[in-house]
């Protein structure tokens, strides 16, 4: 069922894609409840969605409290977390989206000082 | 050994041994630590408590993995006879893997284990489970950020495992650095830890479990090894298997008769442990041969663990002193196991053993010879291996038979791994040079329970077979092999001597009493003779007499002599004369007798 709806998705992107010419983002939101860091997650994400990928992207919001079977399919450990399924390739951002640099280079909407952050966390 | 009354709870692993180590297994509603090098046995010992707890118990468990994904993890188990997908069908047990892409991770901000601790709940709250599995949590330090988030959330997991009851075991790779886990695990999971070790030491490797710390519980302290074998671990602590065999009092043949006699007329004990030690060439294999022989010819089935020689080389070398052990292999009563010590590890050996064993029920077991394991551990393990392994054959009511290597000069009565106090039997044989020769010769140094010889025989090997025979002790010295024949020539010279003697002396007292009877038989001859005559001169004498009185009267007559009345006493005085007169002769007569 849910694989179904990702293909749907996915041809729904590449239709858009050939249409507009640019990236769409399918996002998922997998949050706890109405706990403090779900909320803030929830507003924090969207603020920035709307700021920078406006008109182009699908986000979800899950609570795994509701639907814990997802918890296990969509390999969630942290939470919240942000799974960006499109464009690939997949990435996880976990936290309560505090931090735009960071999501923003998540997103792989800015790249150069987000190499810098990557080689930080290797460390 | 009864277990200690003990106020704490235990959950059974039901892995062979390890609840005996712990006294009754892992502590109830609470986690335990495992940790250990990799490949170390971690995740196996995790996943039979589970599987145990799910088919012995009735407790159905969790097992989270962070390293192994579903499929990985039942096929690795499967080879232990564990079927997860079985189980999991059954709602006995679930399997969640927690896959975690470093590259893939982003973070920004606070974040939690949530997402963990839902699928957690989910998975027991499915099957109901009691016992929870996470192997190897520690994985998510390295790939989730801010270990200062990820502390707190372990923290509180544990907490939140102990508040659900759960017997749980966590797992953790041993660190570098000599801590028991590299992120210090230890600090939250403090109630019970087990260290599991896989050590090489002479390119041999060996397992080990110890206990390192119970709390609140007595447990066994010492590092027992430990099998993954072909049912899954088992810890064999010495202690476990205790002294409670039973003993039969059945004999069973040496396969050699006059060694048989030598056990008061019938063989070993059955069920005992029997020693043969010896210097090279001194025949043990051929005794122990001759053993298994036996047990094949009265249709019972052996296993003979060779660890220095082909199964063909035994037979022909065999063959050579007159034991053909080729029918009973083919008859399949005898199973050779041949397999160089250095192959694997002790412990790998002792499983060997066993399995073995399980599978072809022997009455008679050789292993020949003990000696050799000493290239694969140190005295003292092959010492404790060898314990084990007697208690099994014992519980087993299996009689064994061990041959041990002495070495060169090393004292005969001492045995290379120290194991004689072990052995119910013990039989020596060694070489005995005397006149620029060998011989070997065999002693029985103790056997347990039973009249024995304390006879040294002499051992010999020929086509025939094995022969005992009495050696010469006579004069002060041992003697074997051509000496003792030709000392028993001697004696049997010596022996014909005397007899020879015997019968001279016999003649000649046989010759000394006829001659003695002879010279007896004259002397009555003689005194014979002598009455004869004494009695023919009495006669002549009465005669004489009584001429005489006759002669008187007649010459009186003729004088015309009247008759006065003193003349009729006169003659009445000479016939009182004569009748003395009659003793007179009579003592010239003995006079004469004795002048002659």
């Amino acid at each position: 069922m849910k694989s179904t709806s990702r293909y749907d998705q996915t041809a729904v992107f590449e239709r858009s894609l050939k249409k507009a010419r640019t990236k769409r983002y399918l996002l998922r939101l997998y949050v706890t409840g109405a706990t403090q860091k779900s909320v803030q997650a929830i507003q924090n994400l969207k603020r920035i969605c709307e700021a920078h990928l406006k008109g182009r992207y699908a986000l979800e919001v899950i609570d795994i409290y509701q639907q814990p079977a997802l918890a296990k399919g969509e390999q969630i450990v942290a939470a919240p977390t942000l799974i960006k399924h499109l464009p690939p390739p997949l990435r996880r951002i976990i936290g309560t989206m505090a931090d735009e640099q960071r999501i923003l280079l998540g997103l792989d909407l800015q790249s150069a000082p987000g190499m810098d952050a990557h080689e930080r966390h290797g460390n | 050994m009864r277990p200690a009354p003990d106020a704490l709870a235990k959950t059974p692993t039901g892995i062979a041994g390890l609840d005996d180590i712990t006294n009754g297994g892992l502590p109830k509603g609470r986690p335990s630590l495992v940790c250990g090098s990799a490949g170390a046995g971690k995740t196996l010992l995790a996943m039979e408590f589970l599987v145990r707890g799910a088919v012995e118990f009735g407790e159905p468990g969790v097992f989270m993995a962070f390293e192994e994904n579903e499929d990985e993890l039942t096929r690795n188990v499967a080879s232990l006879g564990f079927d997860l997908k079985r189980l999991v069908a059954q709602k006995k047990m679930a399997l969640d893997h927690v896959r975690i892409e470093r590259a893939e991770i982003e973070e920004t901000g606070e974040y939690d284990l949530e997402g963990l601790f839902v699928r957690l709940n989910t998975a027991i709250e499915a099957i109901g489970a009691k016992r929870v599995v996470l192997d190897t949590i520690e994985a998510l330090f390295a790939s989730l950020p801010n270990e200062g988030i990820l502390r707190a959330e372990l923290r509180r997991l544990f907490r939140w495992l102990k508040q659900k009851g759960l017997t749980a075991i966590i797992t953790g790779e041993r660190g570098n650095s000599g801590s028991l886990t590299r992120h210090g695990l230890e600090e939250y999971v403090a109630d019970c830890v087990i260290v599991l070790d896989h050590r090489i030491t002479n390119q041999v490797s060996t397992r080990r479990l110890r206990v390192l710390k119970y709390r609140g519980s007595l447990h066994g302290t010492n590092e027992y090894p430990f099998l993954i074998g072909r049912s899954g671990i088992s810890v064999l602590p010495v202690t476990s298997l205790g002294l409670a065999h039973p003993a039969p009092t059945q004999r069973i043949s040496t396969g050699v008769p006059r060694l048989d006699s030598m056990f008061s007329g019938n063989g070993y004990l059955r069920g005992s442990s029997v020693l043969i030690s010896g210097t090279a060439g001194t025949g043990k294999t051929s005794l122990a041969s001759a053993f298994a022989l036996a047990a094949c010819k009265r249709g019972q089935r052996a296993v003979y663990f060779a660890f220095e020689e082909s199964p063909q080389q035994i037979m022909r070398n065999m063959r050579s002193v007159g034991i053909d052990l080729r029918p009973c292999v083919s008859r399949g009563t005898l199973c050779f196991h041949s397999v160089r010590p250095s192959h694997y590890g002790l412990e790998q050996h002792l499983l060997a053993i066993h399995e073995l064993v399980e599978e072809i029920k022997p009455r008679v077991v050789v292993v020949d010879p003990v000696t050799n394991l000493l290239s694969v551990g140190d005295p003292m393990e092959v010492r404790s291996m060898l314990t084990r392994l007697i208690d099994f054959f014992k519980t087993h009511q299996i009689t064994a038979l061990f041959t041990s290597l002495t070495v060169g000069d090393a004292d005969l009565e001492q045995t290379e791994v120290g194991i004689s106090s072990l052995m119910d039997t013990w039989l020596l044989v060694r070489n005995l040079e005397h006149n620029g020769e060998r011989n070997r010769a065999l002693y029985i140094l103790k056997s347990r329970g039973m009249a024995h010889s304390n006879q040294v025989r002499e051992f010999v090997l020929s086509s025939r077979g094995i022969e005992l025979v009495d050696i010469y002790t006579g004069g002060g010295e041992v003697l074997t092999g051509t000496a003792r024949i030709g000392q028993e020539a001697e004696e049997r010279r010596q022996a014909q001597r005397r007899l020879q003697e015997f019968a001279r002396l016999q003649r000649d007292a046989e010759r000394k009493r006829r001659a003695t009877e002879a010279q007896i038989a004259m002397l009555k001859a003689q005194l014979e003779t002598d009455l004869e005559e004494l009695k023919r001169s009495v006669a002549q004498e009465d005669v004489r007499k009584a001429n005489s009185v006759r002669d008187r009267k007649t010459m009186a007559r003729e004088r015309m002599a009247d008759q006065s009345n003193s003349e009729v006493r006169t003659s009445k005085a000479e016939a009182r004369t004569a009748k003395g007169g009659a003793r007179a002769p009579n003592a010239k007569v003995r006079g004469n007798g004795r002048g002659r």
